[in-house]
């Protein structure tokens, strides 16, 4: 397998504090790639290095064969990578589908936004294709504001895909939502994948991580420690080590265990 | 009745055409005309401000820069005093939407708060330049070509012209709104951040909205100028100017296309009427801040939020009242 997505030992420093220290990690083409670590172990400042939010100190991030490093989110977005938020983001005082239309140009110029109408009748389609897909469309004309937090994330999901990316990054898909919508999220990823689409994720609910991941990689303290099949993940014990010697993530280290 | 209708809309508009032949008082006519200046610069100013959520404060620098560049053409020009000076009336609003580029590259780079008081800072640099450099004129004014028309016609041209004025600020504005950039404005408004990882250009967005507003607001404060017939850098660079015009949107509804007409339209009037009315011992600004502290007491989010919020209401009741006739007529 090809990779499409790739870090390569990048570094980060955040004052004194080494938020990322020589960390690499690949995304393969057509793969569900988790990413799992201690809370600090600097997941989600990977993810922003990945998609333009943050810069690094030193390394270089690469999607598809091209140099990414330092590129603005929106040039990033516009080559095909998309992302959702830990703390879901979504716009709450338009309505949910003029969420879907603000991600559906992707890489229209400014320009272009000034001379044409707010949505065409096709992206209008596709909008609702995709609320429907992630079952929102009964809710399309609600402010997103009115939406509960499992919607937003659902929401947040469904923008994000309007685009079209050919990888998506998503930080804590089950984070903070009921088990029922948990497996929802998962049955969705597991549909996308299944047309094509590379995921890459953050995530502390470790039955979700080994269920519908291909490869796990586990980081630690600023560093890529284990990368491999859940089961290899599972059994490694550099892996409970790393969880243990975090200290704070007790739960975390039970369920790794255990599951 | 939610938005207001396209006959609405006309019907606003045929008011606005027929009002001067039905109000003679040159005094009531004037009011008219700084009414329709105030409306207009309110809804431009809105276009950016109330769907960007930058508030921006320095306001004046777009419509001082508007009055100064037509004082300083009809000047520079030899212009007579007569109705070709409407023609610098674009020019003004051109002025100032060139001046818009470096001010928006600067304020532009910081957002909320830090905006606010940045664009007071840009202000109070191009009303001090006014008041001390030497080719405004200074402190002594800017005189502009004396106009001899009779007293009882004076406003009348102004007042038309404004007009077209507001009808084109308020057509930009729905435009914006209907476009993809206007979406873009919300969505920056909402989430900045996220904005740009959804592909969107927030730096060339928020600077072609900063930029767009001025033209409507230099164009205003270039008929101010010529109806006027001498500007003051106090007055043309009015720090007053730059909280009205906020105020009249958050008192109108800040962020809809119909707040700023009706913030303008009520409070503009209203305070220029108070003023003729009861200037007397200032008992027009304590009914003026009467009036205004009513308003966001018991609509904080402005009238025409307020508006629509109670006919959404009333609809879903009505809905729901005939749901329940329905149901007790069967049983």
């Amino acid at each position: 397998m090809t990779t499409l997505l790739s870090a390569k030992n990048v570094s980060k420093a955040f004052g004194g504090v080494h938020a990322l220290n020589d960390c690499s990690l690949d995304v393969a083409q057509g793969s569900i790639t988790g990413l799992i670590g201690p809370n600090g172990s600097g997941k989600t400042t990977l993810f922003n290095v990945m998609t333009g939010y943050v810069k690094p100190d030193a390394g270089s991030v690469s999607f598809d064969g091209n140099d990414i490093t330092g590129a603005r989110p929106n040039k990033v977005f516009g080559l095909g990578v998309g992302r959702t938020f830990q703390l879901t983001r979504i716009f709450a005082r338009i309505t949910v589908l003029e969420n879907m239309l603000v991600a559906t140009q992707r890489d229209e110029s400014w320009l272009r936004g000034l001379t044409r109408s707010k949505s065409s009748p096709t992206e209008v389609v596709a909008a609702m294709e995709w609320l429907d897909f992630v079952g929102l469309a009964k809710l399309a004309k609600l402010e997103a504001g009115s939406l509960s937090y499992g919607q937003s994330k659902l929401l947040e999901l469904a923008y994000v895909l309007v685009a079209n990316p050919d990888v998506i990054l998503l930080d804590e898909p089950a984070g903070g939502v009921n088990l029922t919508l948990i497996n929802i999220i998962g049955e969705k990823i597991k549909a996308l994948n299944a047309q094509g689409k590379t995921f890459l994720i953050v995530e502390h609910n470790m039955e979700f991580v080994m269920k519908i991941c291909d490869t796990v990689t586990v980081m630690h303290q600023g560093q890529d420690l284990v990368a491999g099949t859940p089961a290899e993940v599972r059994a490694n014990p550099a892996v409970l080590d790393a969880y243990l010697g975090g200290g704070e993530d007790d739960d975390d280290v039970e369920e790794l265990a255990n599951g | 009745m939610r938005k207001l209708s396209n006959l609405w809309w006309v019907a606003l508009v045929l008011c606005g055409l027929v009002l001067p032949l039905l109000m003679t008082n040159p005094a009531y006519r004037q009011i008219a005309v700084y009414t329709l200046i105030f409306t207009a610069c309110a809804t431009s100013w809105n276009m950016f401000s109330g769907y960007s959520g930058y508030v921006n404060l320095g306001a004046g620098v777009f419509y001082g820069t508007g009055a100064y560049s037509t004082g300083l053409l009809a000047e520079h020009l030899h212009m007579g005093g007569n109705g070709t000076l409407f023609w610098l009336v674009p020019l003004g609003g051109i002025a100032a939407m060139i001046i818009a580029i470096p001010v928006g590259l600067i304020a532009l780079r910081v957002r909320r708060h830090t905006f606010v008081v940045i664009t007071i800072a840009i202000f109070f640099v191009f009303q001090l330049t006014a008041i001390n450099a030497g080719w405004t004129g200074g402190s002594a004014g800017l005189p502009l070509p004396f106009i001899p028309w009779q007293a009882s016609y004076y406003q009348v041209p102004f007042y038309y012209v404004t007009l077209g004025v507001l009808i084109f600020a308020v057509l930009l504005s729905a435009g914006v709104r209907r476009s993809r950039f206007g979406l873009q404005l919300l969505a920056i408004r909402d989430d900045e951040d996220r904005a740009l990882g959804l592909g969107v250009q927030v730096a060339a967005v928020k600077l072609t909205g900063f930029v767009m507003s001025a033209l409507v607001i230099g164009m205003g404060g270039a008929i101010y100028a010529i109806f006027q017939g001498q500007i003051y850098p106090q007055f043309a660079f009015d720090p007053i100017f730059d909280i009205t015009v906020a105020l009249m949107c958050f008192f109108g509804g800040f962020g809809t296309l119909v707040g700023p007409i009706i913030g303008g339209l009520i409070l503009e009037s209203s305070q220029q009427y108070l003023t003729v009315t009861y200037s007397n011992g200032s008992l027009y600004l304590i009914l003026f801040g009467v009036l205004f502290l009513l308003v966001i007491l018991f609509m904080p989010r402005g009238i025409a939020v307020y508006a629509r919020e109670y006919w959404t209401r009333r609809e879903t009741k009505a809905q729901a009242d005939q749901a329940a006739l329905a149901v007790g007529g069967q049983s």
